[in-house]
């Protein structure tokens, strides 16, 4: 166009330019080939049609529901004893947690978003998925785990479930819940670097809710429920990363399920009767060392831990680029490494998407190398966590409580209030309301 | 029996102690992030990056995938021979099933006036493949492209297409302008 004018003015040329390069613009953004076609019959063109998402308001409704849920299981758990009534607010959180508001978000995954809102600059968490992590966390410390006793989707499922479940060996149970730990430190991993969200991608029981996935998923997720039959809450012994959480929340909790509604006269009736095995033995009279033996492993375990620290750590952050396969940047740059040194190109739709796109490789090598830095750091604090995790384990096996009754295990204990009928004193209470 | 009662009263006194302090780490981190928390959101993918590689139709949750091709009735030419619709080659642009592009035939085909036919998507026979969307892009304006439907999403915490979706095109977007539109539409609102 500029050709054809001969020695123009610079500002002619300037302003042609400008055209040309506005038009060209205007062209890369909506490369309309056919032009608008001018209609003589009087027809209308539709809008195209945008059907609403659930409205927020129903999200809040959902907030609410999870409260009152909450508060009635604690009642029916702490003051009403009563078994049956909690089987029926499992059986409502199924329904309704479950099978109508088809799984998303429950609280164990709230907790990714909530790692991923505090580390991710960019990241935004919807109000009411906070709500779903913070309030059954609250409640719990309040009130032992009558979360996980009736509201809790995955929970109720398995616990309905259960129809013949096997004792579990104290040691092994406690160390197939170490894997918990390992869980929940991946998990809070992959979500604050922005990589995946590994509790929705493994969540056994969502499958099942919606009725519907592929093949894999719905095989393993009939299997966990199989599984369930036969050994207790398998999930949320083993497995649940939120469960860890709530562990330490009911640890602190100012009340909690008791077996007896008075006091213990260590009968012994109820000490099998946990199928989750989460009742604590009394101690015996004559510990198993003495004092000064228990205080000299406890200061050999106090040092031990920083090693345990440091090493979990160590070896963690040098997972770096393994871990941060995880992440799809990384894994893109991965990629487009491989084929930049092998001389390919475009061998998954992925790199050719990259390809096409204009992006120079460069800054993906650099993104990925950032996100990488960040995997080092996140090896270290979650080497570091399980190292503390295991030492606090060791040293509690060398820290004897004293106590004279039968309890529930705060940490361990579901609340579901499967002991009360054991217990000869519960018996009695019934029928002292029968004779009112 | 003194001694055990001092000391079960300094444990409850100390559990008192820890429990607040443990409320009021939830209550700060949840004041922390809650400050910057938003409203709603919603799973969108971006037809501006969409490559159609067919995997929306092949990778939600649901059988059959919450994606949807939409049209943007003001970009389209209303051509009589459609990029979107028609197989490329096809002899008789007319509206034989061996000419369409459509694997479940969930384009409409309208006259409307010479030279201009109208295309309407029939979203319960549609499968989210993009097909269609492919050739609009190609030989067409562009009006076709995909779109997660609101009313069949699920808004699963991590959306299982935009785990595999190569393109990046999968974004979380407020949940009161659930839709990435095209045309007019697309910039109005
Ligand atoms: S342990 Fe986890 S999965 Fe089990 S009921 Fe509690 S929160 Fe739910
Ligand atoms: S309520 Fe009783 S039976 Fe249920 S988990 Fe707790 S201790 Fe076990
Ligand atoms: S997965 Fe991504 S690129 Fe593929 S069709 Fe869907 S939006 Fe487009
Ligand atoms: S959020 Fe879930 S239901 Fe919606 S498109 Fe993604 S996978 Fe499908």
């Amino acid at each position: 166009m500029s050709r054809a004018v001969v020695r123009p003015k610079s500002w002619v040329m300037f302003i042609l330019l400008a055209i040309c390069l506005i038009n060209s613009a205007a062209l890369a953004q909506d490369p309309a080939r056919f032009p608008k076609p001018e209609f003589e019959s009087g027809y209308q063109q539709p809008p195209t049609q945008t059907p609403p998402p659930r409205s927020t308001g129903r999200e809040w409704m959902d907030v609410f529901v999870l409260a009152v849920a909450l508060g009635l299981t604690s009642y029916f758990a702490l003051k009403k004893r009563s078994r049956r009534a909690i089987w029926a607010m499992a059986v409502f959180s199924v329904i309704y947690f479950g099978f109508i508001r088809e799984g998303c978000v429950c609280a164990v995954g709230s907790l990714q978003n909530v790692s991923a809102a505090l580390f991710l600059s960019d990241y935004v968490i919807p109000l009411t998925v906070l709500a779903f992590f913070v309030i059954p966390l609250i409640f719990t410390l309040f009130f032992g785990r009558t979360f996980c006793a009736a509201v809790c989707p995955l929970g109720a499922v398995q616990d309905l479930v259960m129809v013949k479940p096997v004792p579990v060996a104290g040691w092994l149970q406690e160390v197939l819940g170490l894997f918990r730990y390992v869980y929940l430190g991946f998990a809070v991993l992959f979500a604050a670097t922005g990589s995946a969200f590994l509790i929705c991608r493994y969540d056994p029981f969502v499958s099942i809710f919606r009725m519907g996935n592929d093949f894999g998923m719905m095989l393993y997720s009939i299997g966990f429920v199989a599984l369930s039959i036969f050994v207790a809450r398998p999930y949320c012994r083993f497995l649940c990363p939120y469960g860890v959480l709530l562990g330490w929340m009911s640890q602190l909790s100012k009340k909690h399920l008791t077996i007896t509604p008075d006091s213990c006269h260590v009968c012994r009736l109820c000490e099998t009767s946990c199928p989750m095995g989460a009742i604590d033995k009394p101690t015996p009279e004559k510990l198993p060392v003495t004092r000064e033996q228990g205080i000299r492993r406890l200061g050999v375990l106090l040092i031990f831990v920083p090693v345990m620290i440091a090493i979990g750590g160590g070896t963690f952050s040098r997972l770096d680029v393994f871990l941060s396969k995880m992440h799809p940047t990384v894994s893109l740059a991965e990629k487009i490494d491989l084929e930049n040194r092998t001389g390919t190109a475009g061998t998954t739709v992925e790199t050719l998407t990259f390809r096409s796109s204009g992006t120079p490789a460069e800054t993906l090598f650099a993104e990925a190398g950032i996100i990488r830095k960040r995997f080092r750091i996140g090896g270290w604090l979650l080497g570091g966590f399980l190292g503390l995790i295991l030492g606090v384990k060791l040293i509690g096996l060398s820290i004897f409580r004293t106590s004279t009754e039968y309890e529930p295990n705060r940490a361990a204990c579901f609340s579901c209030g499967r002991c009360f009928s054991y217990c000869p004193n519960e018996h009695q209470r019934l029928e002292n309301i029968r004779h009112y | 029996m003194n001694n055990e009662k001092e000391k079960l009263g300094r444990r409850e006194f100390i559990k008192d102690a820890l429990r607040t302090m443990t409320a009021a780490v939830i209550g700060g981190m949840g004041g922390f992030i809650g400050g910057r928390a938003a409203k709603n959101t919603v799973w969108q993918l971006d037809p501006n990056k969409c490559v159609q590689c067919e995997r929306c139709s092949t990778h939600c949750v649901l059988t059959e995938s919450a994606v949807k091709c939409v049209h943007a009735y003001d970009v389209c030419g209303y051509c009589q021979l459609c990029g979107g619709y028609h197989r490329p080659g096809a002899k008789i642009q007319d509206t034989a099933a061996e000419n369409q592009l459509c694997p479940t035939g969930a384009i409409q085909r309208t006259y409307v006036e010479n030279p201009y036919y109208e295309y309407t998507i029939t979203e319960a026979l549609c499968n989210g493949c993009g097909k269609c969307v492919k050739g609009c892009g190609a030989f067409g304006n562009g009006s076709l492209y995909l779109q997660v439907r609101h009313d069949r999403c699920l808004n699963c915490n991590e959306c299982a297409i935009a785990t595999v979706c190569p393109s990046g095109a999968y974004q979380r977007v407020p949940s009161d302008r659930p839709y990435i539109l095209k045309g007019q539409q697309g910039q109005g609102s």
